[in-house]
């Protein structure tokens, strides 16, 4: 999930949840007109040039036609700056959710296509980081840095950011945004009530008690998201999601880098001074307005949950960030990190010149990357640009510019991109009991064989 | 030329029923039966698809919904139908049957969205009862312990009106000379349903439980989009279907996911089988 995608989806949930049901219901159909379908080949090549091997993989005969891309809502301006920049290209924009949530849409939509034959789409978006631990066996994306996309690019994006892109040294991916976590705080309060901004844990967790004495009501965090140990146990380098090959992972989540960060957050649950609502309900938004003093979370809770009317919509001149606070003795400094989406490349695409093209052009053009996009980008230049565009805007307490800079570069390697969803087993695991009142620390155990269970599920080999 | 124009009649529904549902279904079959390379597998999809860690919670959810489920549907709908009948005017029956009715218009998918803002404490119509039960928001509302209950909820709001109305229906057929003996004989209201109206509607009843089995035991809807809706913290993986679907399309096995549509038919199959023959459903009268 990623970006302000998360934000859209929850704050309209209607959109994404009708869209589900259309794809149940769809999918039945489907499976059903597949039958008619099936056995036919490769039914492309309207006599454009032949196939074959080429730049790490087989190419489907080219030939010319409309260029088909799916995005999620939030990036269909990406698509439209394309258009506008490139009248000459047809273009067929086709919105879907993005995948986001582990909804699977795409994983799902691929293997009917793999079954027909035909249909898959030129060039996708998906708001999923984890995207390649099926897409790549599956033979859906094509290798970028064979000769399709010029190293220089690839080189320009931020260091780590195409990771989750990066199989066996291979890039399938480009990635749109960095999502790394920072500590967001409102420098007004603090200031007012003579606060400093902690820079470790232990520091974090006694400002967190000293609010709920001093200031009821108003929060130092939240710990009620889906996404919540993308946000904290990450940055605690917890060992919950260690991928350690392509079919393999250690999950180790009962020693102490996991169970310090558990106690912290019980600590400041149980003082009431850290939300257990998600940031995207309708229920946070009620009670939260005005009340957030911290809120550690990724880049994009900048535009998603402060600066949004729809959200927090908090005054101009107030939010500042910070580095996220580390644990003492603890080196490097590490963060976390929530999604940030990605662009991928259709082997099967018969056009695969223009595919390339428009990729490369919305990943890295200022157009779109530094004017438009509402989260940060993940290549360099378009970065530091983004960064001017937001401090022009004036919206911030200070620069964030720096902070979020550093942050980019600290985000710890350990905690890979698996095919089963973090997000989802945290939400079905932890949860319900944080909802009933029981405390993360008791529910550690029930969280490790949640992980093991739904990875073993999808065929990983999993240590501990 | 009479038998002809029948097959004319018919075909449509025979083209249709063959596209979508034989052929779909032999092919389900012949996925349950082979591996990922298209070998005969014998039991083997339905062993391993036993074995999922998901598998027997899965069936636990469906099991406990069907009993709060057709318990609701069997003693509400036949009481509420007796009600209707016994309403004095006809206009007030008439406004009543179509009140009913009106939830059963929705199409499934959209009824079970109207839920959604029901159950969330912030949104929600009822959310003062709500709050007096102690939910305050929509994560406490649909725990995992309640979700049996929920379910049941939607399922009876959206499904039991047309079933109301089809026992009305059915209640209209029985003689008024049965009735008017039975009255004549000393029996009052609550004696004239127990002897004669609930006797006389055990072939519906039957009908009804075999249908609401069937859609019962294929519980999807209601917990994908309560999934959905609560990002993932109720509902996914809850039921037998919904596992299916994600074997399919999130561990991409086809084969363990036919397993389970098979076994579903089997037991739909079966469980209506038990019902026709003890209630001698297709005796004539």
């Amino acid at each position: 999930m990623a970006l302000i995608t998360s934000a859209h989806r929850a704050r309209s949930r209607l959109r994404p949840v009708r869209a589900r049901a259309v794809l149940a219901v769809g999918a039945a159909a489907l499976l059903a007109a597949t039958v008619a379908a099936c056995g036919n080949g490769s039914s492309s090549g309207s006599g454009g040039s032949a196939g074959g091997a080429k730049n790490g993989f087989t190419q489907a005969p080219q030939s010319s036609g409309p260029l088909t891309v799916w995005v999620d809502s939030s990036r269909v301006p990406a698509a439209q700056a394309y258009q506008k920049a490139h009248p000459g290209v047809p273009l067929k924009i086709v919105t879907y959710d993005g995948d986001a949530n582990g909804s699977n849409t795409l994983q799902t939509k691929v293997s009917l296509y793999d079954r027909t034959g035909h249909g898959w789409p030129d060039v996708v978006f998906s708001a999923e980081s984890n995207e390649l631990s099926w897409a790549v066996s599956a033979g859906f994306t094509a290798p970028l840095n064979q000769g399709l996309v010029p190293s220089s690019v690839l080189g320009n994006f931020a260091t780590g950011a195409l990771n989750p892109c990066t199989v066996n040294g291979k890039v399938y991916c480009l990635r749109n945004d960095l999502a790394m976590v920072v500590l967001w705080y409102n420098a007004k309060l603090m200031k007012q009530w003579g606060y400093q901004v902690p820079t470790t844990w232990p520091q974090y967790e006694q400002l967190g008690l000293k609010v709920a004495q001093q200031h009821p009501g108003y929060i130092v965090g939240n710990a009620g998201d889906t996404f919540t140990p993308e946000i904290y146990m990450w940055a605690s380098q917890c060992q919950a999601n260690h991928i350690t090959g392509l079919r393999a992972v250690t999950v180790n989540v009962t020693t102490p880098n996991c169970s310090r960060m558990a106690s912290l957050l019980d600590t400041l649950v149980k003082a009431k001074s850290m939300s257990t609502l998600s940031v995207f309900s309708t229920a946070f938004d009620k009670n939260e307005k005005g009340k957030v003093l911290m809120l550690p979370g990724p880049a994009w809770f900048s535009g998603a949950i402060f600066d949004a009317p729809a959200a927090l919509n908090a005054p101009k001149g107030e939010i500042a960030a910070a580095p996220i606070p580390q644990w003492p003795g603890s080196s490097p400094a590490s963060t976390g990190n929530v999604g940030g989406g990605l662009w991928l490349l259709s082997a099967h695409s018969a056009h695969l010149k223009q595919a390339v093209d428009f990729l490369t052009w919305v990943t890295t053009n200022n157009a779109y990357q530094a004017d438009l996009a509402p989260g940060y980008p993940a290549y360099a230049p378009a970065a530091t640009a983004w960064l001017a565009n937001q401090a022009k805007s004036g919206y911030f307490a200070t620069d964030i510019s720096p902070v979020l800079q550093q942050a980019a570069g600290q985000v710890w390697p350990g905690w890979g991109y698996g095919q089963f969803s973090q997000e989802a087993i945290w939400a079905a695991t932890v949860v319900p009991g944080l909802t009933t009142g029981k405390t993360i620390v008791s529910m550690l155990p029930a969280w490790q064989s949640a992980i093991t269970s739904h990875a073993q599920a999808d065929g990983y080999q999993v240590s501990q | 030329m009479k038998p002809r124009a029948g097959h004319v009649f018919v075909a449509g529904y025979v083209v249709l029923l063959a596209a979508f549902g034989i052929v779909p279904t032999a092919y389900g079959i012949y996925f349950a039966f082979t591996n990922a390379a298209n070998y005969f597998a014998g039991l083997s999809n339905f062993t391993a698809a036993a074995r999922d860690f998901r598998y027997l919670p899965a069936l636990g959810h469906v099991g406990l919904y069907l009993v709060i489920w057709l318990a609701a549907l069997v003693i509400l709908v036949t009481g509420l139908a007796l009600v209707l009948q016994q309403l004095r005017t006809r206009r007030l029956g008439r406004t009543v049957r179509f009140l009913y009715y009106i939830p059963g218009a929705l199409a499934g998918a959209a009824s079970v969205l109207v839920w959604l803002f029901m159950l969330d404490p912030t949104v929600s119509p009822a959310a003062g009862l709500e709050r007096l039960l102690g939910y305050g928001t929509f994560g406490q509302v649909v725990e995992p312990g309640h979700l049996a209950v929920l379910f049941a909820m939607i399922a009876f709001w959206t499904g039991a009106g047309g079933w109301i109305v089809v026992m009305y229906g059915a209640l209209n057929n029985i003689p008024l000379d049965v009735i008017e003996a039975a009255r004549i004989d000393g029996a009052g209201g609550w004696q004239v349903a127990r002897r004669i109206q609930i006797p006389m509607l055990r072939k519906w009843i039957v009908y009804m439980v075999i249908l609401a089995f069937a859609a019962g035991t294929q519980l999807f809807i209601e917990p994908q989009l309560v999934s959905e809706a609560s990002l993932g913290v109720a509902g996914r993986d809850y039921s037998l279907n919904q596992l299916s679907y994600d074997f399919a399309f999130q561990n991409n096995n086809v084969n363990y996911a036919a397993a389970i549509s098979v076994e579903l038919l089997v037991i739909s199959v079966a469980v209506a089988a038990v019902f026709v023959t003890r209630s001698r459903f297709f005796d004539a009268d």
